[in-house]
């Protein structure tokens, strides 16, 4: 996947300056910076929820046309995307959220759905949870739903919008470890975070971020050693410094 | 008292044939508003330009203008106009559903609003239309929100509809008029037609508040 000179104007405000990236297959990327630095609209950008004013996407070598509906539909099936604060569908049960995009836009039917959703929430430990509603689920649990809701869709680049950051502390590390499954399985990844010590774990390469610009970039080793001059390390004593 | 009592008891069943003609009324009007309502909520949230324009001016003109001017505009004028012979019961139906649909997509654009905007980010982010996600995501919690405003707007209808009798449907009011300027009985007999206002109001009501927990979500809005 490519991002290519992806520019963003909101309110006049410059919320993205030119962005590139590369993202390789199986590579985990870290975004980090500070609030209001276009992390998240970097994140939605790539899968066209906001549409830059400049640039484009590409997956695999094909450029997405994001004005060609049926296009874009399909460009996003390929891209799963997990919010902050989950976005469950709270009129569906856990195992209805999964199957629900299953079967409206694949067309599958209601059983081929729902063995598949079983078998997703089976792979983030919450089969037991499947006719439960958003609403009777933790916050924790949520997101695993929202994970499993993601993977059914077969994504090849998944982008996480900071997905542990409206969790109470004690139910980050069960996020994490789903998301961490997920990277030493394969999967292609981009995720905006504050838990360094996750970051410096599992991903390829860190990207930091302020405003709209990726100041910093290489694996973490290299920007997050003790020592190392960097913005990055800056940034992250700070907030590690500051819990 | 004796008479009062006799002519209760005749014009009963008479008036009470008319409820139930104020009913199929207040009932067509509701589905038909339904049915107006949820797609102008749909354009006026989520519409763009000239669709949008064209929700907001039917919701402008039929919120604009009293029951009864409509009443009239529409058996006396426009629907002779145009060669179309209704018979009173159905214009009735018409305007009151046409007027309901504007007051009703008022309520649902309210549901629609209420939601987290982020449900339908994430049905777009997996892959669906913006017609599905509203279709499938947002118009299920929509509704099921909308139903304490149908209950109002059941109530103000079921009221509203009395004005019908000014084209001759025979429901509740007509019928009620009907008899008191023949009998001289106003009191006990526009009493009686209160009291059946009152009940169909009463039991209206209680319907909805039932479709309302039938189709409560589990967990949903409880405070813990």
């Amino acid at each position: 996947m490519r991002v290519v000179g992806i520019s963003k104007r909101l309110g006049g405000r410059r919320i993205l300056d030119a962005i590139h990236l590369e993202l390789f297959k199986g590579q985990t990327k870290v975004l980090i910076g500070p609030s209001g630095g276009g992390k998240s609209t970097l994140l939605q950008c790539m899968n066209y929820l906001i549409f830059p004013e400049t640039g484009f996407i590409e997956l695999e070598g094909q450029t997405i046309d994001p004005r060609n509906t049926k296009a874009l539909c399909a460009f996003r099936q390929q891209v799963g995307m997990i919010f902050q604060d989950f976005n469950l569908f709270d009129h569906l049960t856990a195992v209805d959220n999964v199957a629900i995009a299953l079967r409206k836009v694949r067309g599958w039917s209601r059983r081929q759905a729902l063995e598949r959703a079983m078998a997703e929430l089976e792979r983030v430990g919450l089969a037991d949870k499947a006719t439960l509603y958003p609403a009777e689920l933790s916050g924790g649990q949520k997101q695993r739903v929202s994970i499993a809701r993601a993977l059914a869709m077969d994504p090849k680049v998944m982008l996480l919008d900071e997905p542990t950051s409206a969790l109470d502390p004690e139910l980050v590390s069960e996020v994490l470890a789903v998301i961490r499954a997920l990277a030493q399985g394969g999967m292609t990844m981009v995720m905006a975070t504050h838990q360094m010590g996750f970051a410096r774990a599992v991903a390829d390469e860190v990207l930091f971020m302020e405003n709209g610009r990726i100041i910093e970039q290489g694996p973490p080793a290299a920007l997050l050693t003790p020592g190392a001059a960097t913005r990055t390390l800056d940034f992250c004593s700070q907030l590690e410094g500051g819990i | 008292m004796q008479e009062i009592l006799t002519v209760l008891w005749e014009a009963a069943p008479f008036i009470l044939e008319g409820a139930g003609i104020t009913v199929v009324a207040v009932v067509g009007a509701m589905f038909l508003g339904l049915g107006i309502g949820v797609p102008l909520a749909v354009a006026q949230t989520y519409g763009t330009g000239s669709v949008r324009r064209m929700a907001d001016l039917y919701v402008w003109f039929f919120r604009g203008i009293p029951i009864l001017v409509l009443l009239f505009l529409f058996y006396f004028g426009l629907f002779a106009w145009i060669g179309l012979n209704l018979s009173a019961m159905t214009a009735t139906v018409l305007v009151l559903g046409m007027t309901s649909g504007a007051y009703q997509s008022q309520i649902v654009r309210g549901a629609i609003l209420a939601l987290p905007q982020g449900q339908f980010k994430a049905a777009l982010a997996l892959g669906m239309s913006r017609a599905q996600a509203v279709w499938s995501i947002i118009l299920p919690q929509a509704l099921r929100l909308s139903i304490p405003g149908w209950s109002n707007e059941y109530s103000i209808l079921l009221k509203d509809s009395a004005l019908a009798f000014v084209l001759g449907t025979s429901e509740i009011m007509a019928r009620t008029h009907f008899v008191a300027t023949r009998t001289y009985q106003h009191l006990p007999l526009y009493l009686l037609a209160a009291a059946m206002y009152f009940g169909l109001t009463w039991a209206g009501v209680g319907v909805l508040r039932l479709v309302e927990r039938r189709v409560r979500i589990k967990g949903y809005g409880e405070t813990a």
